[in-house]
């Protein structure tokens, strides 16, 4: 009986590849807080969001592991040798930035869900940086992928909950299919950053590399490309989950923004006292996994791009440039958060929205790649296709151009008004009159304050 | 001063003028043709008017950072030609092997010299640059002066491979020949070192190498390989060019890699083998991977129990090329059964008429075709063993098991 189902696990584990791992880090800590903070404040209506969001999920990443089976290189290779040293630089500042917030979002997620058991940000979020700093370095990562990928069944805590809170199914059904656009700040910030966690623009990339490092190759690609369609199914059918017990058990009683994890934890109360626990343990396993793959993937795709060595197995001095983009990523992705009042969830959500800013200029690198016969052969794009991915590029920079011009008639009318202080204290105060209720913030990090600033996330605290 | 230096992205962009200084163009790419001269830049490409010229490098009087200087009237449209390896489309930016840090780098740059002759300026490749120097040179190229680049460059330190320690990437065989890209770089490698680069190369990379480069090279560097890589470059390449490499592989590693492919395409291959070796593979292909069998290999030495110390130096000689790794010898009986192991280094502190026997370890320990891993290891570590006989179900000598076996299998766990 016993090894009839070792048996079985073996089977299973032995399927998983690289588009099922992807999918459930694409459900990251900025993933269940976008999520949670959607359905919170906005209930059922960015439901409809989901569907183009799948497809498009599917589309790129069908993309990026086609473009790796069959050139067999990574996606920043490819930039480079197709599009030269300046067009791969610049992306590849741009994706560090990206990354890094992303990075500061994933030890926002361990910081977040330890506090629920009042164990501080202090001890917690040093210990699993050097953790995951000595796993991926030692190599024993590949070893524990696999305990990630079995937690990462935690969030079925959602759909039990989704069931357990009776919610109007009919109203959510409906608002799947009946799409709402305003034209505010806050909700297109929303939109972006919904788009942008679901389709990660590190994920591309990621995604790509795994591929090729699993030496898929285009014969045996027809396999790779179900489980990269069933995995995206996967993580919007989680997405839709967290959005409705949100709405259910949060926006219900009241449209309200997530401002720590216990208001994300909300979602899940039909368990009562262990809801905090199955949260806290999902969100824990979410972003340490997350935070495992995306700091190296950043440098691998990064020294790639750039032609510095790379790779754990060699040693410092072959790769300084590798293995210095990597701790730095770490150490400064966890050290912020160190940072007196930091706001754990707000940064989480900017990094997503950077995401979503990101994503249209990588999308179109990936469409200009995979229509090139002679990288791809007999492998290019239909026509369909092609045109789901400019649309989906043309949209996201509408959106993206839409809240920058909101952002910027914001700021002018803001500094229309006579603002007469000096001191920057007083500035910061007055930036943002409802930040009386956040004094606490005063303190927090110049990066987060700016990025907040340029983005209007304050906007959230509404 | 005339320039003695010049690199391609200080080529690029430079203003081309005819005999009476007439702007002609920008140099847009440069060519070598290899089979003519390995670094000479034979053609310039020139960007104008409608469509690109291409002057030889005879026309050429001179060349510098203020331009070229031409000495003849008669230029050719540019045609696209597989003979030229045209610089900025198929060396800037992709990959190279770097022979002498035995690595794949990309390249930035290219640094030239200017050679200044009686007949005109002659431009050849000397360096390929990468790291940061050559980096920032492409970042600031048309954006910062020339000559400010030179002057602020200096404070990074350079990072260049000297152009005839290159080997360039092609992955279709024809233009590898017509490119004339010579393997000899590869060739001349470690094969574990030459592995360790085709493993960070892409499919059809690696497909070329292992189809043009000598079979003898290719097998010690196929089984230097991850067992996963291996297979898929026999998969890719054609059946009797995987035939010929496998067949200089020694029979356990031929084994173990056939054991790796689909039934179908191992079957293709050992179709093509010819002789004793593929009898061999066939055989150990019988066994169990993770068993003795599958472990073991054939090359031992087994004498019959009567030889002397003498007679034993005299059977060595005979076979030279497997002395390398060979720290034991086996004595049979008339029925091939194992009846004793000789440790080799015993042979040089005993009389020449001594009987083999008498230099026999004691226990004499073998395991069986069929005995499993974990037993196997224990064994290596418990009497601290070089080399372990296997036995198959007759009890006769089916082959030896070495240390080196064990540790890959160890790592690999």
């Amino acid at each position: 009986m016993l090894k009839r189902f070792r048996y079985q696990i073996a089977i299973f584990l032995s399927v998983i590849g690289p588009g099922l791992i992807t999918a459930n880090v694409d459900n990251d800590s900025g993933g269940i807080f976008t999520y949670s903070q959607a359905g919170a404040k906005y209930g059922y209506l960015p439901l409809w969001t989901l569907i183009p969001i799948t497809l498009l999920l599917i589309v790129t990443q069908e993309m990026s592991s086609r473009m790796g089976a069959v050139t067999g290189k990574g996606l920043s290779d490819l930039i480079r040798e197709e599009f030269g040293l300046r067009t791969t630089f610049f992306l590849m500042i741009a994706l560090v930035l990206t990354n890094y917030l992303n990075v500061i979002a994933e030890f926002a997620g361990i910081a977040s869900s330890l506090e629920l058991f009042h164990i501080s940000r202090y001890i917690s979020v040093p210990i699993c940086a050097a953790a995951v700093w000595l796993l991926v370095v030692r190599g024993n990562y590949r070893s524990v992928e696999k305990i990630f990928l079995v937690a990462c069944t935690l969030y079925v805590t959602y759909i039990i909950s989704a069931f357990l809170l009776k919610p109007d199914w009919k109203e959510a059904a409906i608002y799947s299919v009946k799409p709402i656009l305003m034209f505010d700040t806050d909700y297109i910030t929303m939109l972006i950053a919904m788009v942008g966690t679901s389709i990660a623009p590190w994920m591309q990339f990621y995604l790509q590399s795994a591929i090729v490092e699993k030496g898929i190759t285009a014969k045996e690609y027809v396999q790779s490309r179900i489980e990269v369609v069933v995995g995206c199914i996967l993580t919007d059918v989680v997405a839709f989950f967290i959005i409705v017990s949100c709405a259910t058990a949060i926006w219900a009683h009241g449209p309200r923004d997530i401002n720590d994890a216990a208001d994300a934890a909300v979602a899940l109360k039909p368990f009562g006292q262990y809801a905090y626990l199955l949260f806290s343990a999902g969100l824990f396993n979410a972003s340490f996994f997350a935070a495992c793959i995306l700091p190296i993937s950043t440098a691998f795709t990064v020294c790639e791009g750039l032609g510095f060595e790379s790779g754990v197995d060699k040693r410092f001095n072959e790769a300084p440039e590798f293995y210095w983009l990597y701790t730095l990523l770490i150490a400064l992705g966890a050290g912020v958060i160190l940072w007196p009042n930091f706001p754990l969830v707000k940064t989480i959500l900017a990094s997503q929205v950077l995401n979503g800013v990101l994503l249209p200029f990588v999308l179109i690198y990936m469409v200009l790649l995979i229509n090139k016969k002679g990288l791809m052969k007999e492998w290019t794009n239909s026509g369909a296709y092609n045109a789901v991915a400019w649309v989906s590029v043309a949209i996201m920079i509408g959106l993206t151009l839409a809240l920058v011009s909101i952002t910027v008639k914001q700021i002018m009318q803001a500094s229309a008004a006579p603002i007469e202080r000096s001191a920057p204290f007083a500035k910061m105060q007055s930036y943002d009159p409802s930040r009386q209720a956040l004094k606490a913030d005063i303190h927090e990090s110049r990066i987060a304050h700016l990025i907040r600033q340029t983005l209007r996330i304050g906007k959230f605290a509404d | 001063m005339a320039d003695e230096f010049l690199f391609l992205t200080e080529l690029l962009g430079l203003k081309v003028y005819d005999l009476k200084g007439r702007r002609l163009g920008l140099v847009k790419d440069a060519a070598l043709v290899p089979l003519i001269d390995p670094s000479r830049v034979d053609r310039f490409l020139v960007g104008g008017g409608w469509a690109w010229l291409s002057i030889r490098h005879d026309q050429i009087r001179s060349i510098s950072l203020d331009g070229i200087y031409l000495k003849d009237e008669q230029l050719t449209p540019y045609h696209s030609d597989e003979y030229m390896l045209r610089l900025v489309r198929d060396l800037l930016d992709q990959q190279i092997i770097d022979g002498q840090g035995r690595k794949v780098v990309r390249v930035t740059d290219v640094t030239f010299t200017i050679r200044h002759e009686e007949e005109g300026d002659v431009l050849s490749i000397i360096d390929i640059d990468i790291g940061l120097r050559s980096m920032w040179r492409r970042l600031a190229q048309g954006v910062v002066p020339p000559r400010w680049i030179r002057r602020t460059q200096s404070i990074i330190p350079p990072h260049s491979i000297p152009w005839e320690q290159c080997s360039i990437l092609e992955a279709d065989p024809q233009r590898r020949l017509r490119l004339n890209i010579s393997n000899k770089i590869l060739e001349e490698m470690h094969p574990a070192d030459l592995a360790d680069i085709v493993e960070d190369l892409s499919p059809d990379d690696r497909e070329a190498i292992f189809e043009t480069i000598d079979s003898e090279v290719a097998a010690e560097t196929l089984s230097e390989i991850e067992p996963d890589v291996q297979a898929s470059i026999l998969e890719s390449l054609e059946t009797e060019k995987a035939a010929d490499i496998v067949e200089e592989m020694s029979p356990h590693e031929a084994a173990d890699v056939l054991a790796e492919l689909e039934e179908q395409t191992s079957e293709d291959i050992l179709e093509e083998m010819e002789g004793e070796p593929k009898a061999e593979v066939e055989e150990l292909l019988e066994y169990h991977e993770h068993s003795a069998g599958g472990l073991m290999n054939t090359e031992f030495v087994a004498l019959p129990e009567d030889t002397t110390v003498a007679g034993a130096m005299d059977a060595l000689r005979a076979h030279e090329e497997i002395l390398e790794n060979l720290n034991t010898l086996f004595l049979v009986d008339s029925n091939d059964q194992l009846t004793a192991s000789i440790p080799l280094a015993r042979l040089f502190t005993t009389a020449g008429a001594t009987p083999l026997r008498e230099l026999a370890a004691d226990p004499l320990l073998h395991v069986d075709v069929e005995e499993r891993q974990d037993r196997i290891t224990e064994l290596f570590d418990k009497y601290n063993l070089l080399t372990l006989p296997v036995i198959d179900a007759e009890g006769k000598l089916a082959g030896v098991i070495t240390a080196d076996e064990v540790i890959s299998l160890l790592r690999e766990k």
